[in-house]
């Protein structure tokens, strides 16, 4: 984290970003291996729906399956459980579907659409994540389902 | 994608309101009203649904709340509510388009014009009236029994006024010594008072135990510390001496009481159609066909109200059957598919006060040429008969006191009528540890009734299994079989296997999707091929990316076998959350903090640094159930700084979070208690350290009691000892619960030495062979062989395994290391205790009000909006 520019919540609420752009996290090193974490970031960045003067953070999970090397980013509130936990997940897969079970009540998330296996009615965030040069990115403006 | 399916629902929604308009106004449809709602009238109601009959359903209860469970009324004292014996509510009743009254006692019926009155007023018309009224309790003529402490015990109002009486008295008294009135002396029992049977008859359970039985029986119920007094005839109740009442029997003596229960058999509720010319029986009872009718064609009554072929049946099951019979015949008439009520099995098993009681067809050997086996076990306290019949090859009846473990197959040779084997004693004799046969799923016809609750047969598993199901819980949900009282749960277990077998399907036991393996074969695998990583197991026996079964199972093999430290990088992303954060996660996602407290003995000193923690963090402080304290609220970040404390203290976790050893209960023992006969709290203390840490498949608890009191409750524990004069009595795979278990003695009489070694190896063999999130009581019920079974592997060593069981455990023990502490010196570990990878500020959604002068999670309502983080949720609307 030293000597990146990475987008803090406490810092960088009025930095001015375009959409399309990729801000910065944290680093690869702040991840856990097939496990998640959970990052506080200004919605209107990250949000097309926010805006600048709402003045608003997101709760973002950030999860890293080495196996596959892939970082997913979704909204770390659980809608069922009703409580910002999803990072504590468990990850792994349903049927080659990367998923996330709730560590409250067990529901398991799509980290790729969000969608509940069990219950489709319920659906998470997503957000669109990379690694580059060791740096964990979310694309501004990035929310997946708002895109289709 | 998600419009389209919320779209669908939308209009299965509006499909199904408008078929159920179409039917209400365009048909008429034949309206059924039940009177009763009771078991057997709320079975009658569902069985209408289940064959989605077209009729109108009307139900008139006369009390107060719909059906609930009478055969469990005395959990009520041990903690059942109100709500919990519920079979419905009237609202699940209007979900299924039942129409449904309460208080609504019916006093007049036109049986002309089809109508029915209530004492309100009400007027409800029928095509098929269907009489559910039941029983009520028999009050015998005893001058001074109408006196205000002077109960009967049928309803849950009855309860309550039990509940009441009970508070303000020390000794109860239940008049009748039959199964219901042994019923209601345990929940006098539960209820705290000393209490006393009163039976009229020389013995207890004259119906269905004969007298050697009863005798026993009586035996068994009194070393319980129930008083129990037979041939004893009550003329008179009047005011007592040292009690509220005196009860004078016709030999002179007497007995002091302040509560009296009267179980004295039923009658059948059969006023209603005594009143308006329905035919009742000579000693009461509504008289009824094959099918249930009365003598009047439209009006059908089920239940203990109704009278067949001269007798009433005071059980649930026939009750059950008569209401199936009558919901076929008024939807289909008499056809193939309605099956006629004739008659019913009462043989019952039971647990009275924990003794075990089983009573099969003949009991008493009253058919002519009958011959018996008997066989006692006075040290044991175990009676056993069979009844046979003259050529020695039916079975005709049977009587078990103590043991009723040969229900099941005794039941099955005398219903099917299987020829008995040559020495038909075998059948209750058992020798050495050798079982004694059981019937073979193969060997039983298709008519066999395997769930007697729902009537299912071997015919009917067989079928369904015909029909594409191919499961146990596939089974269970289609005939519903072993879903009512569950005692046919092996059976049916046997048969499924057996028939699934023949049919060449492979039972499946896979973990999860990531594994072709079942948990057992997983710990064979990881042990024998040394394999030590998630990755590496998942590479070599399995595929996708593993999730939250087969990761958590694999994490608890591995701490089982090699005790690596579960923060440790490879192992962390397997980990439950409460494992991850070493905390237990509450519906907040807060964490609880519970440190070790070994047996239940904490110093002044160390009790004041839980109070300054949990002061200094502002955490809810209670005290659990097994002797400890568990601060409630800490957030993540917080957890470090929380442990650092108590680690300097002298604290060590206490795995509250962690499938493993949880605690060990002790009373105070021969130290302090007059009547301790050994040192339960130093063994309760050596026991918690000795296996603090071991993961398992489930959480474990022990417990143990200085003397045969058992204070500390050490028979509904995994593993329980008891002090004896001589040693330490063993029980193992106990249970509290949802589902309570009494353990198992294992062993009697040990010294230290062997208690430990027999349950280090009982500890390593659950470990390896047990599946994932199974209790010891379950696995103990699904062990074949049972008891024996593991005592012969464990005291005689028939699989050659307790050198590697107790290596196996002794590397566990030594490799012990307090999580926390370990957590805490870690900087790579402290890395995930915080809540966001990128800011210091805490989760917001976190909040708490003051309750009771502490904190507690504050609800949805409650919670500020102030704050400026965002609540991420989509709406889907």
């Amino acid at each position: 984290m030293q000597d990146t520019q990475t987008l803090s919540s406490n810092t960088t609420s009025e930095m001015k970003v375009i959409a399309g752009d990729w801000i910065t996290v944290c680093t690869k090193n702040d991840l856990v291996e097939n496990s998640g974490v959970c990052a506080l970031l200004p919605a209107h960045l990250v949000r097309g729906d926010a805006k600048i003067e709402d003045n608003l953070e997101v709760q973002i999970a950030i999860f890293y399956i080495k196996q596959i090397n892939k970082v997913f980013a979704i909204s770390n509130y659980d809608p069922i459980g009703k409580a910002n936990v999803m990072y504590r997940g468990i990850v792994g897969s349903i049927s080659d579907e990367p998923m996330v079970s709730s560590p409250l009540y067990k529901q398991h998330f799509s980290l790729e659409t969000g969608i509940c296996f069990e219950k489709p009615e319920y659906m998470l965030r997503t957000y669109l994540c990379r690694i580059q040069d060791n740096l964990v990115q979310v694309k501004v403006g990035s929310i997946n389902h708002s895109s289709q | 994608m998600i419009p389209v399916a919320v779209g669908f629902f939308y209009l299965k929604g509006i499909k199904m309101g408008q078929s159920i308009d179409n039917q209400s106004t365009s048909i008429h449809q034949t309206k059924v009203l039940i009177i009763g709602n009771g078991m057997v009238g709320h079975y009658f109601v569902e069985q209408l649904l289940l064959q989605q009959a077209t009729v109108s359903i009307c139900v008139l209860s006369g009390e107060s709340r719909p059906a609930y469970d009478r055969v469990h009324l005395s959990e009520f004292f041990s903690g059942k509510t109100e709500q919990d014996l519920l079979l419905t509510t009237e609202q699940e009743y209007i979900d299924k388009g039942v129409e449904f009254h309460s208080n609504s006692k019916v006093d007049f019926i036109n049986k002309q014009d089809k109508w029915v009155r209530t004492t309100s007023g009400n007027e409800y018309h029928y095509d098929i009236l269907v009489l559910a009224t039941g029983s009520y309790p028999f009050v015998p003529p005893i001058p001074g029994n109408d006196q205000p402490h002077c109960l009967v015990y049928r309803t849950i109002d009855d309860l309550h006024d039990i509940e009441a009486s009970a508070k303000c008295s020390e000794v109860g008294v239940v008049v009748g010594g039959g199964l219901l009135g042994l019923e209601a002396a345990n929940a006098l029992k539960e209820a705290g008072l000393e209490t006393h049977v009163v039976e009229f008859a020389p013995q207890l359970m004259a119906v269905q135990v004969d007298e050697a039985g009863g005798e026993l029986l009586k035996q068994k119920i009194q070393a319980l510390g129930v008083n129990v007094h037979t041939q004893k005839a009550t003329q008179e109740i009047v005011k007592g001496d040292t009690c509220r009442y005196k009860m004078v029997f016709a030999d002179g003596t007497y007995l002091e009481t302040d509560l009296i229960l009267f179980s004295a058999g039923i009658r059948p509720s059969d006023s209603l159609a005594r009143e308006f010319d329905i035919k009742i029986g000579d000693r009461g009872g509504i008289t009824i066909n094959d099918y249930c009718q009365t003598s009047e064609e439209s009006v059908y009554a089920i239940g203990e109200c109704a009278l067949w072929n001269n007798r009433i049946f005071g059980l649930v099951a026939p009750g059950y059957s008569m209401a199936r019979t009558a919901a076929s015949h008024i939807l289909s008439g008499v056809s193939e598919q309605t099956p006629a009520f004739l008659g019913a099995d009462m043989s019952t098993k039971l647990k009275l006060m924990g003794v075990e009681v089983g009573s099969i067809g003949d009991a008493h050997g009253n058919t002519a040429g009958a011959q018996t086996y008997s066989f006692e076990n006075e040290p044991k306290g175990i009676y056993k008969k069979i009844v046979v019949d003259s050529t020695e090859e039916k079975l005709l009846g049977a009587v078990l006191i103590g043991d009723t473990s040969q229900y099941d197959t005794l039941l099955q040779y005398m219903l099917n009528g299987i020829t008995l084997p040559e020495a038909p004693e075998s059948l209750i004799m058992s020798f050495d540890g050798a079982e004694a046969p059981s019937v073979g799923a193969d060997s039983l016809p298709d008519t066999a009734s395997i769930c007697s609750c729902h009537n299912v047969t071997k015919g009917d598993i067989v079928t369904a299994l015909d029909n594409g199901e191919n499961s146990l819980a596939g089974i269970k949900t289609c005939t519903k079989a072993s879903t009512g009282c569950g005692g046919c749960a092996a059976l049916l277990k046997s048969v499924v296997d057996s028939e699934l077998e023949k049919r060449g399907v492979e039972v499946n036991t896979d973990i999860c999707e990531h594994f072709a393996h079942s948990r057992q074969d997983l710990f064979n695998i990881v042990q024998v091929e040394q394999i030590a990583t998630f990755d590496d197991l998942l590479s070599s026996h399995g595929k996708g990316l593993g999730c939250d079964i087969c990761k958590p199972a694999a994490a608890s093999i591995f701490a089982s076998l090699n005790n690596e430290f579960v923060l440790k990088k490879p192992h962390i992303g397997l980990q439950d959350t409460n494992d991850t954060y070493l905390g237990n996660m509450q519906k907040d996602g807060t964490y609880s903090v519970v440190p070790r407290v070994a047996g239940g003995e904490i110093t002044p000193d160390k009790l004041i640094v839980l109070g300054q923690v949990a002061k200094k963090y502002a955490l809810y402080t209670k005290i659990t159930g097994g002797q400890r304290i568990d601060l409630f609220g800490a957030q993540v970040q917080d957890l470090p700084q929380i442990w650092s404390i108590l680690v300097e203290a002298g604290f060590e976790t206490g795995h509250a979070y962690a499938k493993a050893l949880r605690t060990v209960k002790s009373c105070v023992g021969s130290t302090w208690c007059r009547y301790g006969v050994q040192d339960s709290v130093g063994l309760a203390i050596d026991l918690e350290n000795r296996y603090k840490g071991l993961r398992a498949p489930h959480k474990i608890k022990f417990a143990v009691s200085g003397c045969t009191r058992e204070c500390a409750e050490a028979q509904s524990k995994d593993i329980g000892v008891i002090a004896t004069e001589n040693g330490w009595n063993l029980y193992v795979c106990g249970n509290g619960g949802m589902k309570p278990r009494h353990g198992d003695l294992f062993a009697t009489d040990l010294d230290t030495d062997t208690l430990v070694k027999y349950i280090d190896r009982i500890l390593s063999f659950y470990v390896k062979t047990a599946d994932r999130l199974q209790r010891t009581a379950t696995w103990m019920d699904n062990l074949e062989g049972g008891l024996a079974y593991l005592q012969d592997v464990i005291i005689n060593d028939s699989l050659g395994l307790n050198q590697t069981l107790e290596s196996q455990m002794e590397k566990v023990v030594d490799t012990y290391e307090c999580e926390w502490k370990k957590a805490i010196s870690n900087p790579e570990s402290l890395k995930r205790f915080r809540q966001f990878v990128n800011s210091d500020k805490t989760d917001s959604n976190i909040q708490f009000v003051e309750e009771r002068g502490q904190i507690r999670p504050a609800t949805e309502d409650e919670k500020s909006q102030s704050n400026n983080q965002s609540i991420d949720i989509i709406e889907l609307v």
